[in-house]
């Protein structure tokens, strides 16, 4: 009796030993949450892509070797902010999320980036458009790193301004994304002697924009801005091709397309089409080798859009900051202040930096998306037609009413 | 002015979609007590088919038109004798929450191997271009979907509500007892009308694919919409909904001119006040 309870002091003293041993060690474990639109109509340009994405830059960090333990999760948050707000608010109270990667959509992704803010989380932004979010609702615990609609504006907008394209009618999502993109737009328009001549909300995810289309033809204006993504862009080029609309010499700003757009487009109906990417799987061998490696793993065999490989990068630096500050990774603003004081580089994007604001500043890529005849492979779609430095392609500071700014 | 009869054609064209849907659901609503929740997904089924017919098959639209409807139709009625048979008699929620089901399934696994985004299909060589009608530029396939779905329409309510086999039908829905003392073989009966609703859905699926993307949602987007659409207009009544199907393709596109914000919610508006006022809907008799 007396030699037990010896014993089970004894192991009880070890034990306490042992834990007061790993609190003093650095605490390497990170949990990752993807949080996207997993099954609706965002969901090819981020999805299960992005969970994927976040899985390679994960092995390609080489953590695991180094210590650390790495683990991801995915939450489904069907373009709803009550719903993406409230896995949010989970993953950090309950599982222990220390990062929030991608979120499509910009009504979700400024509503969860008020809830990473609280939680003091890390938040890198892939997939959401809204230029607010390094704007007029910057976090410092916000990184934004693929594009944004201030960038669409300046790039696609600007050049068919400057092309000729002086009135404008816009096609609009009716929710904060379309707000943001139709307003940054219409500053590009009216800043190079354009005039807005009208315009159209329509609700997310419409299935026929015949009506929408008849009022923007008559309207008489030379440029059809389309500020809407995903489906919606996809249905408003078809039906807009049906209606006669780019053969009676109306001209369709797509402000926002993706590789998968594209390709459910068809090359026929979309070929001609200008926009603006910040990444292209066929640009150079690394992003040939990496979006290979990714394709092999989708079930469609796709390559990477620029919210899967934003999501990929991003990570990328956020595991070098880590790897910099060797552990505790749980203090969501001293780790973005870490990723903000380093210069970012990786195969998908090439060089670029995070300024104060969370905004990530990387080159931007005009493309035209080729005619069925050039096209030589399955994804075979962008012809590049320039290139935008970063440093013009995103919001100058100046301009910027970040609240970090003002320090 | 111009403007407005543009907007009442283009809400004929998406009319045109909810009457066909609507007419199938009620039609088996009518004759089978199913409230069919599966209805999208076999609508998206049918875009796929002709898809699939076209790209593996090297099969025409026109020929899509034909076959699309009879293989879903089959995949139907194989739904209906293997599940949908065990729940006559019992109270409506069964097979809506069974059919629910199904949708979910049948959506997932298309999610699962073609994404969301939709696969392309283009409008048939004899149906591409337009005509300009002095207000508007028509394209000639919308032309060719009102009329299309117009004759269908009424060839199926010609079928049901004046033909013997018609009459067979309804008696069988009030009593199908005394109607198989006749020597009439009412569980095939049923199984075929469900085929013939669910090959509706999926003709109406062929006819919007090359106007739509052909994705794995398509439906899930529209049946709720076409449910209103089966509410207002009463209960199993064909008539009733093919009717009202045009009407509200029209009332919603007269919405997306004068207030675009509320056009996805104005079909449900009036469904409360129709409810409101007659809650049989608008040509349903009291049960």
């Amino acid at each position: 009796m007396k030699t037990k309870s010896i014993a089970s002091f004894l192991l009880g003293t070890a034990l306490a030993v042992t834990i007061t041993g790993v609190a003093f060690a650095q605490d390497k474990t990170v949990k990752i949450g993807a949080l996207s639109d997993q099954s609706g109509l965002y969901a090819d340009l981020g999805g299960p892509g992005s969970t994927l994405a976040a899985q390679l830059a994960v092995e390609d960090s080489g953590l695991a070797a180094k210590g650390w333990k790495i683990d991801i999760i995915s939450g489904d948050h069907q373009n709803k902010p009550d719903i993406g707000t409230a896995i949010a608010r989970q993953w950090f109270d309950v599982d222990k999320v220390d990062v929030i990667v991608d979120v499509p959509n910009s009504g979700v992704a400024l509503a969860v980036n008020n809830v990473i803010k609280e939680k003091n989380g890390v938040y890198i932004n892939s997939g959401a458009a809204t230029s607010d979010l390094t704007n007029a609702q910057c976090s410092p615990n916000t990184v934004h790193w693929t594009y944004d609609t201030y960038m669409l504006a300046h790039t696609t907008g600007q050049a068919l301004v400057k092309a000729g394209g002086d009135t404008w009618f816009f096609l609009t999502a009716d929710y904060a994304f379309g707000a943001a993109l139709e307003r940054d737009t219409t500053a590009v328009v009216s800043a190079n002697g354009g005039k807005v001549v009208g315009g159209v909300k329509h609700p997310l995810n419409t299935p026929d924009f015949s009506s929408f289309l008849l009022q923007a033809q008559a309207s008489k204006a030379k440029i059809i801005g389309l500020a809407n993504a995903g489906g919606d862009t996809t249905n408003s080029i078809k039906q807009a091709a049906e209606f006669g609309i780019v053969k009676g010499g109306q001209k369709l700003a797509a402000l926002l397309l993706f590789l998968t757009d594209v390709k459910a487009i068809g090359l026929e109906t979309a070929q001609g089409l200008n926009f603006t990417e910040t990444f292209y799987w066929d640009m150079d061998d690394k992003t040939r080798a990496f979006s290979k490696r990714f394709a092999d793993k989708m079930k469609n065999n796709a390559p990477p859009t620029m919210v899967q490989a934003g999501v990929y990068a991003g990570l990328r630096h956020y595991f070098k900051a880590l790897e910099a500050l060797g552990g505790n990774p749980h203090d969501g603003v001293k780790v973005v202040e870490k990723m903000k004081s380093m210069p970012t580089e990786d195969d998908l994007f090439g060089k670029g930096l995070i300024q104060p604001n969370g905004r990530t500043i990387h080159n931007a890529y005009l493309f035209e998306v080729k005619k069925p005849s050039e096209s030589k492979g399955p994804w075979d779609f962008y012809k590049l037609v320039g290139t935008v430095p970063g440093d013009q392609a995103f919001t100058p500071l100046a301009e910027s009413k970040c609240a970090l700014l003002k320090k | 002015m111009q403007a407005l009869y543009a907007q009442l054609l283009v809400g004929l064209i998406n009319g045109s979609f909810y009457a066909l849907l609507s007419l199938g659901l009620a039609v088996i609503f009518g004759m089978l007590n199913i409230i069919n929740f599966a209805h999208g997904a076999l609508y998206m089924m049918g875009a796929f088919v002709a898809y699939f017919l076209l790209n593996l098959g090297g099969i025409n639209y026109w020929w899509a038109l034909l076959l699309a409807p009879i293989i879903v139709g089959i995949f139907g009625m194989i739904l209906e004798r293997t599940m949908l048979q065990w729940l006559t008699g019992l109270d409506h929620l069964y097979g809506l929450l069974l059919t629910f089901g199904i949708a979910l399934i049948v959506q997932g696994v298309f999610q699962n191997y073609f994404g969301s985004s939709g696969l392309p299909y283009a409008i048939p060589d004899q149906l591409k271009g337009g005509m300009n009608l002095g207000f508007m530029f028509l394209p000639i396939y919308r032309g060719w979907v009102v009329i299309f779905s117009l004759v269908v329409c009424i060839a199926t309510w010609f079928l049901i509500e004046k033909t013997r086999l018609g009459a067979y039908l309804r008696a069988a829905t009030e009593n199908p007892t005394l109607v198989r003392a006749f020597g009439i073989n009412v569980p095939r009966m049923i199984t075929l009308t469900y085929g013939l609703g669910v090959g509706l859905a999926a003709l109406a699926g062929v006819l919007s694919a090359p106007i739509n993307q052909v994705r794995p949602l398509m439906g899930a987007d529209l049946i709720i919409v076409v449910f209103a659409v089966v509410v207002i207009g009463g209960m199993g009544s064909i008539m009733g909904s093919i009717i009202t199907g045009f009407a509200l393709g029209v009332i919603e596109g007269l919405t997306k001119y004068f207030y675009p914000e509320a056009s996805n919610t104005v079909v449900f508006v009036l469904m409360v006040l129709v409810l409101l006022v007659k809650p049989t809907g608008l040509t349903g008799r009291a049960a």
